[in-house]
């Protein structure tokens, strides 16, 4: 190992720029005679609009334009398109409804939007926005999953019938009937999984300049895959070729899914700066981020788990309704199904599973992925009811985990919903997460918690995860409409330095740096010689970008395969240079050998003998050292571990506190333990959020109740304690380097962990049940329920 | 955020000449509330009159001596009362909670005269003005604190009438007890319990449309200062807010609570 | 329009403003400093947190009239010559940052903390931080960088 390879914590080289405010976000980015978008939004979940009177705001000081969904039809505008197809039971294709970039009509969620203001200013359009009259007309709403579902709900679409998108399954039902039909226990279970807001603290901004003298469009965006927005503005939404596109994304401050998606607003700055003949920047105020980001989660379950008197588990039955919102966000239908029903093995081995996810219109901002996405469902689901069967049994948490985990002589494990884990080892990260906790003084530390009138709780979650997102062959059978390589290309430059150009993007992961460890494991030069690139389209090969803990084991494997075959044709440059036969030589430590002697040239030398092909085996290799990659992975990855809290309960307000963290987790090979200690940490925080602070709160007419970091509680520092993070390494067997993915791997585990250690600390109460977020009210309202108290 | 004039009067009554007549006019002390109000267009004052070149509004100073009154000026921060050692020293109660609200940087801005001319009925100075019998002094008058809370984000204060200081009479014993809302910081509800040789008031915040006092709790800890008193503390239910987060009932646990633990604070 | 002066990061400057212009907005827009950001409408995220006159402000919750006549430090002038300041330099060695939006504001408060409570407790910087939202760190690695800073500059005094 270099002092900068693989397995060093050096610090980050990005850092640098934003430590001196000139960091590069989107906003930043102002064009000259720049102009400024504001949106004019639907203030009703569900209102025919009667009509459109723009015509003050028109004559309002610096406007340019006022732009409605007529306007957007007229120039033949595309609709957002989703990019899953998901087909029902029955074999027919779900229900996929017109997504307008403008609506025209009828607006279907709060946040929809209806026009576009453009002015001089900011504040000019702001101002000339509240000037648009829109004449709506209200109509009856429904934001809520059973309220959606029940006899006569408000009818988000025509062409969806009881609100339904689709009615999908997976797994074996006559199997897993059987076993609950010799079931000797059966333990069930009904929650819900919390509706939340993605909130990078970065709102959503979007910058489009079209330029009439080289007709081409250059977008600068806040995304998490320029060349997906690329693609689907090109061949759905623009409708421009790809040539006659740029779009860049700039530094982009956090993502967390939010920012994969294809939004109304990125098409929507091109084609008006056409028609304007500015640029046209548009960038969200938080409020808006609330009622115009995707959303996440939002499913309700039932769940049973069919187990021996001794606690094996038999089988898994499972009920889903999941939330789509009023439109269907680009990889929406996945989330539910594919990246949830598919993880409902977890890390047990379960002889029979079978799953039902029904997906439900509502007059809400679209769901889609939020850090996790579908896997924090479903081992939330999994995890509450591994628990409430120990508790039922009276078999000991730890081991009735134990009992079933996939040992790990197992591997591969063909689970009985489609995937194949191909390594881990889960009782080792179960053993060193125990460890770490002391959890074998539990309770000494909940006695001295209750001498200070506390009620202390130990809270487990065993998880795995798929993630290295995805091979494109089996995606695509399964509904995706597009591929899930990535693509690096590695330039050596004449000097041995080094630049690589990523189809990933990094929103925080710190790519910069890790990449360029990855390359200078392979190469050995220093990581201040290797730049990497990312971001602009007008750069970088064509790639996938960065969601589902994807880059480093996709993105990183597409550079170390470019990286390959750099080496292998300064073999062929070496070979010539030290006169012997390729086949002999080798190459380690940034230089080329003859094998078994001390004649070597160094990797800068090739380098620029590549360049400078004087003396050189011009007839069979061509000059220059340069090479492209595009990785398609054979499998998904499946980090996994063990998550333990620890909490104490005021039972006088309810008020939960988590005063300890420790968890153990194995992401496979890892690049920077700094880094990967990094993703944890803000997965851990983002996962305590999801259990104990943060939600999406529509009323019932479909406003959202908790539209800013007024009323929608974000973790802050003071939340959360210090945690203890730790790995155990099983190398990931089927791509290059190892590695598996860290970067949801807190939001995936953590949160069962919260709400079973809070179960735990009321369960001398009686408590035996709570939903997410455990609010101090909802608490307290438990345990005076539990007492038969009023409440 | 719509246009307006922007006045820095350097003294109160020109202050108060700009405000007169001008029922769209708002004053502007640390802004840590009003701005917010304002980017969200819930005001849209015609003209702001900026307190900030006005010297004398700035002032901690204790009147007649040891057993005097402690004037805090209308243009104090909170951070500048929290970290005050005569504050700290002669009503620790009241230093403690203006450290606690908002967070550093609003406390850093905000002013204990805009809280209370904004009248939040969240907001902590109200319950430190009621519990403690303080005084608002104004440019033209005093108000009891008991005449002065009219309602939701009403006071007595007449329209072109402005917070000067106010005068806190110095208790024996003083606590605040804050349920803080865990997004925005303001008091879910709040409860000062004050001790002073004539007697025990004791004031809730945020659990109603205005600050109020609980007299039955009052006169129970006249007689005894126990905190075991809380406990049989009934909230008039009209006092309470509903159809907010927090439904009537926890509100009224939770002034149960905050009030015991203040009077355990007290001790 | 309203004229103004002011000092920012050590440079005067003299600059026509709307009443309703933020301090924020002056920053960003006029001066085209924007290592300070804007991440909510509320005041509660801190990403626009400067000094005004040595204090930590929001400067989202500030109009730019208001700093007439005072001097303000941003992230860009919070050390000279591209230099980093100890709790920038903390911030890097401890990862106290991964996307960097919220960083600047959080340095800026961060600093200003430990000038104020030069030893802090990690409950203190905890609570100390309350006005800074971070979406990627878990807060964990900065805590860390604010108590790693405030030693530094403690040996440093000594």
């Amino acid at each position: 190992m270099s002092d900068q390879g693989l397995g060093a914590s050096v610090a980050r080289k990005e850092d640098r720029r934003f430590l001196l405010g000139k960091g590069r976000y989107t906003d930043d980015v102002t064009l000259p005679n720049q102009s400024y978008a504001v949106f004019v939004r639907s203030p009703h979940a569900n209102a025919a609009i009667r009509s459109i009177d723009a015509r003050q705001a028109l004559a309002a000081p610096g406007v340019l334009a006022v732009l409605t969904g007529e306007d957007a039809a007229a120039d033949d505008l595309g609709g957002i398109p989703c990019g899953w197809t998901i087909t029902s039971k029955d074999g027919s294709k779900m229900v996929a409804p017109p997504h307008p970039a403008l609506v025209k009509g009828k607006a279907r969620h709060t946040g929809d939007p209806v026009a576009m203001v453009i002015a001089e200013t900011r504040a000019q359009a702001k101002d000339a926005a509240q000037l648009v009259e829109v004449d709506y007309d209200p109509q009856p709403a429904v934001a809520h999953l059973n309220a959606a579902v029940a006899n006569g709900a408000p009818q988000v679409w025509d062409e969806a019938p009881g609100n339904v998108c689709f009615d999908w399954h997976l797994g074996d039902a006559a199997a897993t009937d059987a076993e609950f039909a010799k079931a000797e226990r059966v333990v069930a279970i009904d929650l819900t999984n919390n509706r939340v807001a993605p909130n990078a603290i970065e709102p959503r901004a979007a910058n489009g300049y079209y330029d009439d003298v080289e007709d081409r469009y250059t977008l600068y965006t806040t995304s998490q895959n320029p060349h997906l927005t690329r693609l689907l503005l090109a061949a759905y939404t623009l409708k421009v070729p790809e040539q006659k596109l740029r779009v860049v994304a700039p530094d982009v401050g956090g993502g967390f899914g939010s920012k994969i998606f294809h939004y109304a607003e990125e098409l929507l700055v091109l084609w008006a700066s056409k028609k304007v003949g500015h640029p046209v920047k548009w960038t969200s105020d938080r409020s808006e981020a609330f009622l115009s980001d995707a959303h996440g989660r939002d499913h309700v379950t039932h769940a049973e788990l069919a187990l021996t008197a001794d606690g094996k588990f038999r089988a898994l039955s499972v009920r889903t309704l999941a939330n789509m919102g009023a439109y269907l966000s680009t990889f929406a239908p996945a989330i539910p199904t594919y990246l949830h029903a598919t993880l409902l093995s977890g890390p047990y081995v379960i002889p029979a599973i079978y799953a039902e996810v029904k997906a439900i219109f509502t007059h809400t901002v679209p769901v889609d992925a939020v850090r996790g996405a579908g896997r924090p469902e479903a081992t939330y689901l999994l995890e509450r009811l591994v628990d409430k069967a120990a508790r039922e049994l009276g078999i000991d948490r730890v081991e009735i985990r134990r009992k079933n985990l996939i040992q790990p002589d197992q591997f591969p494990y063909q689970t009985p919903v489609a995937l194949q884990y191909d390594v881990g080892d889960y009782p080792a990260t179960l053993d060193m997460a125990l460890q770490a906790i002391d959890y074998g003084k539990f309770a000494e530390r909940k006695a001295e918690s209750e001498q200070r009138g506390k009620l202390r709780g130990f809270g487990i979650s065993t998880y795995i995860e798929a993630c290295g997102i995805a091979p494109s062959a089996l995606v695509g059978a399964l509904g995706a409409g597009a591929g899930l390589y990535e693509a690096a290309t590695v330039r050596v430059h004449p000097t041995g330095s080094v630049t690589v150009f990523t189809g990933s993007h990094s929103h925080g992961q710190g790519h910069e740096t890790t990449f360029a460890q990855l390359v200078n494991e392979r190469l050995g030069i220093p990581i201040e010689n290797i730049e990497i690139v990312h971001g602009d389209t007008d750069r970088i090969p064509f790639g996938m970008g960065t969601y589902g803990s994807r880059s480093a084991a996709v993105g990183g494997s597409a550079i170390y395969k470019a990286v390959d075959k750099i080496v292998d044709k300064g073999k062929k440059i070496a070979a010539h240079l030290l006169e012997a036969n390729v086949a002999d030589v080798e190459f380690e430590d940034g230089k080329y050998r003859v094998a078994g002697t001390d004649r070597e040239k160094t990797f800068g030398e090739v380098a620029f003998t590549a360049y400078v092909p004087h003396n050189y085996p011009i007839d069979t290799v061509e000059p220059g050292l340069e090479d492209s990659a595009f990785y398609d992975p054979k499998n998904f990855t499946f980090p996994g571990g063990c998550h333990l809290v620890e909490v104490e309960v005021d039972p006088e307000t309810g008020v939960v506190e988590v005063v300890d963290v420790a968890i153990a987790d194995d992401v496979g090979v890892i690049i920077n333990p700094m880094i990967v200690d990094g993703q944890a940490h803000g997965g851990l925080a983002h996962g305590i959020g999801q259990a104990l602070l943060e939600e999406c709160v529509y009323d019932t007419e479909g406003q959202l109740l908790s539209g800013s970091f007024m009323s929608y509680t974000m973790p802050r520092a003071a939340d959360l304690p210090s945690f203890k993070v730790g790995n155990h390494v099983t190398a990931c067997t089927h791509n290059p380097t190892g590695i598996k993915g860290v970067g949801e791997v807190g939001a995936i585990g953590v949160p069962p962990a919260v709400i079973n250690a809070v179960l735990d600390a009321l369960a001398p109460l009686g408590v035996t049940h709570l939903d997410m977020p455990a609010t101090p009210e909802k608490v307290w309202r438990a345990i005076q329920a539990a007492q038969g108290g009023a409440a | 955020m719509r246009n307006f004039e922007f006045h820095r009067p350097q003294s109160v009554a020109d202050a108060v000449t700009l405000l007169k007549g001008n029922d769209a006019a708002k004053l502007l002390a640390g802004g840590q509330s009003l701005l917010p109000i304002l980017k969200l267009d819930l005001a849209q004052p015609s003209d702001l009159v900026s307190l900030a070149k006005i010297p004398g509004l700035k002032e901690i100073r204790s009147e007649g001596g040891d057993r005097g009154d402690l004037v805090i000026g209308a243009l104090v921060t909170h951070d500048e009362v929290a970290s005050s050692p005569e504050v700290r020293q002669r009503i620790p109660g009241l230093a403690a909670l203006a450290g606690g609200i908002g967070d550093a940087q609003i406390r850093n801005r905000g002013t204990i005269g805009g809280s209370l001319a904004h009248a939040d009925p969240a907001a902590d100075y109200p319950a430190a003005v009621l519990a403690l019998g303080a005084t608002i002094v104004t440019d033209r008058r005093s108000i009891a604190a008991d005449d002065y809370f009219t309602g939701l984000f009403q006071t007595a204060l007449g329209a072109d009438e402005i917070i000067t200081a106010v005068r806190f009479p110095v208790p024996e014993r003083s606590a605040y007890a804050k349920f803080p809302h865990p997004a925005s910081k303001y008091a879910v509800v709040g409860v000062m319990v004050a001790k002073t040789a004539g007697g025990v008031r004791v004031a809730v915040t945020g659990a109603g449309s205005k600050v109020f006092r609980l007299t039955a709790l009052e006169q129970a800890l006249t007689e005894n200062f126990a905190w075991r008193a809380a406990s049989a503390v009934e909230v008039p239910p009209g006092d309470l807010r509903t159809g907010g987060e927090s439904s009537p009932e926890y509100l009224a646990h939770l002034v149960q609570v905050m009030a015991k633990r203040a009077i355990q604070a007290c001790q | 329009m309203a004229t103004i002066s002011l000092k920012v990061n050590e440079k005067s400057h003299v600059v026509d403003v709307e009443a309703r212009t933020l301090l924020v907005e002056l920053l960003r827009e006029h001066l085209r400093l924007t290592g300070t950001h804007v991440g909510c409408d509320t005041s509660q995220c801190g990403a626009c947190t400067v000094w005004v006159d040595g204090k930590s402000v929001k400067s989202c919750a500030m109009l730019a009239v208001e700093a007439d006549g005072a001097a303000v430090t941003t992230i860009e002038g919070l050390s000279g010559n591209g230099k980093l300041h100890p709790m920038q330099t903390a911030f890097h060695t401890c990862h106290g940052l991964q996307c960097g939006f919220c960083t600047p504001g959080m340095v800026m408060r961060a600093t200003e903390l430990i000038q104020r409570n030069p030893n802090p407790t990690e409950d203190e910087v905890r609570h100390g931080l309350e006005g800074n939202l971070c979406r990627c760190t878990g807060y964990h690695n900065i805590v860390k960088a604010v108590l790693t800073a405030a030693e530094t500059v403690r040996g440093g005094a000594q």
